[in-house]
């Protein structure tokens, strides 16, 4: 067994590969958003329990009349945390690629979180708009995180258009609903080469930890936070949740059987 | 001093005039390091804030960043 000592840039101490996209490693595989906290403060202390270097923004209009919340950097250090700048609420591919090109115009870095919703109710991606956004902020530059459906194709295209990462959804933003379908993480996760972040669904600890142990590079949480009764409580819960289903990926579980195989000897037993 | 009339934010909106953008964030009470600019639909680089004036009927966006997941 690796000591953690050996392996200082690895938060967990699982002995493990580095988390890297576009070169730039990250500690966590876990990556949060902060949205929909109840307080700014509730949020701070989320993130830090949930040991996140990535955090999830939004780009919006300064208030003017400063009656709601002013920006998000009052609250989170930009130097702590690695801003991963979204284009959620975008529609078409022209309006991502703006909302992209004035989140890196704040002067941080060059990674997107890349949304082309196309439907509202569900809220669930729009390929076409996705694909066309993802080729022209990656020939712009961008180091494109595309948040995509659990589908192959749609996935093997992304990293065609020349994305750093995909991120294929557990289930619908916002729903709690877990990992549906299992099979098709799994298997972006062996037909792609860049990392596979799970983003979106997650809903308890055992979502992240089954998620985790399909083998994907990390997961992207907002909601299964910032609406757990006790967000900083939950945060810890999925810190290790995470660690516990990667560490089990990596150890490569049993096979699953449809009959018992005993655990102790059959041989030795007395005589009757 | 003039008066001018913008779309800032999606809104109309009186400014006194001449005004640079970098002009229009003191305006505003924003600091040009918390924000992004777009002038006319174009991304203003903050080193050119200062240089870039505002003229009658411009649109305006200031924005910066939120939570969000």
């Amino acid at each position: 067994m690796t000591s953690i000592a050996e392996h200082p840039a690895q938060a967990s101490g699982i002995d493990d590969v580095p988390f890297v996209i576009a070169g730039h490693t990250f500690r966590s595989r876990l990556m949060v958003g902060t949205g929909k906290y109840r307080t700014n403060a509730e949020m701070v202390a989320a993130i830090e329990a949930s040991g996140a270097d990535v955090v999830t923004v939004a780009v919006r209009r300064v208030d003017l009349d400063r009656t709601r919340e002013a920006g998000i950097l009052h609250h989170l250090d930009p130097k702590r945390f690695f801003l991963l700048s979204n284009t959620a609420g975008c529609y078409t591919a022209d309006e991502a690629i703006r909302y992209a090109r004035l989140a890196r115009e704040a002067g941080f870095n060059d990674f997107v979180k890349l949304e082309v919703i196309g439907d509202k109710e569900t809220l669930l991606p729009d390929a076409e708009g996705l694909l066309v956004a993802a080729r022209e902020l990656a020939k712009d530059g961008f180091k494109v995180l595309a948040y995509t459906n659990d589908d192959l194709i749609t996935a093997l295209r992304l990293e065609e258009a020349g994305c750093a990462a995909v991120m294929p959804l557990a289930s619908p933003i916002g729903s709690g609903l877990g990992l549906i379908n299992p099979f098709s993480i799994r298997t972006i996760k062996r037909r792609l080469t860049v990392p596979v972040i799970v983003d979106a669904g997650v809903g308890t600890a055992s979502d992240a930890c089954i998620t985790m142990e399909q083998g994907v590079d990390g997961i992207l949480m907002n909601t299964a936070l910032a609406e757990a009764q006790h967000p900083v409580r939950m945060a810890t819960a999925m810190r290790l949740a995470v660690e516990a289903g990667r560490a089990a990926f990596l150890a490569g579980r049993m096979p699953k059987r449809e009959v018992a195989v005993p655990s102790s000897p059959e041989t030795g037993k007395l005589g009757g | 001093m003039t008066t001018l009339a913008i779309t800032l934010n999606g809104d109309p909106r009186e400014v006194p005039g001449p005004l640079t953008l970098a002009g229009l964030l003191a305006h505003l009470e924003l600091a040009p390091e918390t924000v992004v600019v777009e002038h006319n639909r174009r991304i203003v680089r903050r080193g050119e804030l200062a240089s870039q004036q505002v003229a009658a009927g411009d649109v305006v966006e200031i924005v910066h960043f939120v939570g969000g997941g």
